[in-house]
């Protein structure tokens, strides 16, 4: 797996939840999704992004997780947040109107344009593998006006085409996609950046994923292997700033103790 | 004068989810009715449509016991584990038993599930919703449909009522005729239980009415449309009930290899569901200790007054 340690002494998860955090910098309002973005969310808000109000599709708006809960529901995002409210009013008030900056999805499957799948692996009628489906990701990857993606690379994920698209992200390119959500009257402009374990991609004028940085202990090679296509990568690729001691002992202590994300 | 609706779990169930039914036990993460979907499976109540956004390990029990056809839902899985095992072997092909019949799907979003739920409670044909473009969720369900605005020229996407036959739902508190109240996640157990025939309401503690009068605003459900009150501490767990209990990370966690495998599922629920005649019984089996370690801290609201009108 690309789990292992790289120099010096940080896993891959740790330095994709780290890179998913800083790239919330100036962000305002984030919709959380569990897991992954779970953690990045909450050391965003500990780090670059202080004032960031954390959405929970549960309900809640403004929340501050006093721990870091294994499901998205859980009683620690209530209390002590600005507001609980119904689901509908969560989806419809605070999303459908607007007010959502940025959404984080994961998927199962993406293509080069940033289409997700995360509800089924083979045929809808006679899966391979049934996956959980939508939850709130198909309206988050519409109305969120910008979508983040966290995902870990490889060849499974990474495909040319996806088996059903559940979100869609720039459709079959980004002229086309935004003539779509113009005429639909989306609040979403549609996935801003993808964050892997390997490295993080912004989308190009083409609307397809580019490799603009490149974490460290990875390697181009690397990246090729786990991608079902030929990717596109930056003329001026960087190198991501490994995490800092700060940002490791916030992830290490207060938000994942227990390693169940990051290890 | 109102009178009590207060009913055994055995009889409110008895009485009022018949076979066939569409039944929404509704509650997202926090609140989940475990203690009725126990007593529906010990019914051996048959050809249900299960509604839920997230059918959760209630409904992988559930579906396990065998009491459904048919599942409505909008996210499939056990959150920060995994997959639900025994629904997973009902839809995937190579999963099913030989000659077992596959679990009916119909299948949403977050918000379109919500959406279906508030034209049910507010009596309306459809629910319009600026969600589904460009994804295959409508071919996959044809229920969700493109609609006209009538004012403008734009097309967006409009999903059905869901009008359960019996909706329940759990609850902190209510009074001995089903004036409900909650706090902490809402989720949309208010839309599901207005959409509903019939509603059961079961709560951690039965209160006088003069408790809910004291504080109106915290009440969802009015008794008018609740059909009986079911008074069974601890009926969610292994999900929680805020400020009461936590939730039982370590049971969702443990659910998973008892589910992978069809035969230990099934020697769990003769052991905690069949076995167990009500709540209370399944409360002592699994023992003060347990219950302890989910005994959260206190951190309570202030109070507001309402003033007085005379």
């Amino acid at each position: 797996m690309t789990d292992a340690v790289v120099a010096p002494g940080f896993s891959r998860s740790e330095m994709m939840i780290v890179a998913a955090a800083r790239e919330l910098a100036g962000q305002r309002v984030c919709f959380v999704g569990v897991g992954l973005p779970n953690i990045a969310v909450n050391l965003a808000k500990r780090t670059v992004a202080p004032d960031l109000e954390l959405v929970y599709e549960a309900g809640v708006f403004g929340a501050q997780p006093a721990r870091l809960p294994l499901s998205i529901g859980d009683p620690t995002i209530v209390t002590g947040a600005t507001a609980v409210v119904s689901m509908f009013e969560l989806f419809a008030f605070y999303l459908q109107r607007g007010l959502i900056d940025v959404g984080f999805l994961g998927a199962a499957q993406i293509d080069r344009f940033g289409n997700l799948n995360s509800t089924v692996i083979g045929p809808y009628d006679a899966p391979k593998t049934r996956l959980p489906g939508s939850g709130g990701a198909c309206e988050i990857a519409i109305n969120a006006k910008n979508v983040f993606v966290i995902m870990r690379q490889s060849a499974r994920s990474f495909v040319k085409e996806i088996d059903f698209r559940t979100s869609p992200g720039n459709l079959g390119g980004a002229e086309q996609a935004e003539a779509i959500r113009k005429a639909g009257g989306w609040n979403g402009r549609g996935p801003s950046v993808v964050v892997t374990d390997l490295g993080i991609w912004h989308f190009d004028d083409t609307g397809e994923m580019r490799l603009d940085s490149l974490h460290p202990g990875a390697t181009l090679d690397e990246v090729r292997a786990t991608i079902a296509w030929e990717p596109k990568i930056s003329e001026h690729l960087e190198a991501t700033q490994a995490p800092t001691e700060e940002e490791l002992r916030l992830v290490r202590e207060e938000l994942d103790p227990g390693g169940v994300y990051t290890k | 004068m109102s009178t009590s609706k207060v009913a055994s779990m055995h009889d409110a169930v008895a009485d009022l989810v018949r076979n066939g039914d569409t039944v929404a036990i509704e509650g997202f993460t926090h609140l989940i009715g475990f203690s009725a979907g126990h007593e529906i499976i010990r019914q051996r109540k048959r050809d249900l449509v299960l509604a839920r956004m997230t059918p959760d390990v209630i409904y992988d029990q559930m579906i396990a016991g065998g009491v459904a056809r048919k599942l409505i839902f909008s996210w499939l899985g056990n959150p920060g584990v995994g997959g639900l095992n025994a629904i997973r072997r009902r839809i995937e092909p190579a999963s099913l038993a030989p000659g077992q019949v596959p679990l009916e799907i119909e299948e949403y979003s977050h918000f379109g599930m919500v959406s279906r739920y508030t034209a049910g409670a507010a009596g309306l044909p459809f629910m319009p919703l600026r969600s589904y473009f460009e994804t295959d969720l409508p071919k996959a369900n044809p229920l969700i449909r493109p609609i006209r605005s009538p004012f403008s020229d734009e097309t967006i996407y409009a999903v059905p009522p869901l009008n359960p036959d019996v909706t329940i739902i759990h609850a902190q508190r209510a009074d001995a005729s089903g004036n409900t109240q909650v706090w902490g996640l809402l989720g949309c157990q208010k839309e599901a239980a207005f959409a509903a025939e019939r509603v059961i309401v079961v709560v951690e503690e039965l209160v006088d009415e003069a408790v809910i009068r004291a504080d109106p605003n915290r009440t969802i459900v009015p008794g008018l449309i609740v059909d009986a009150v079911v008074v069974d501490p601890y009926g969610a767990h292994p999900s929680y009930v805020q400020g009461a209990y936590d939730r039982d990370n370590r049971f969702y966690l443990d659910w998973d290899p008892i589910s992978r495998d069809e035969a230990v599922l099934q020697q769990w629920l003769r052991d905690w569901v069949y076995d167990v005649p009500d709540r209370a019984a399944y409360v002592e089996k699994l023992g003060a200790e347990r219950l302890a370690t989910l005994k959260p801290g206190s951190a309570p609201s202030g109070s507001v007054d309402y003033g007085e009108y005379l």
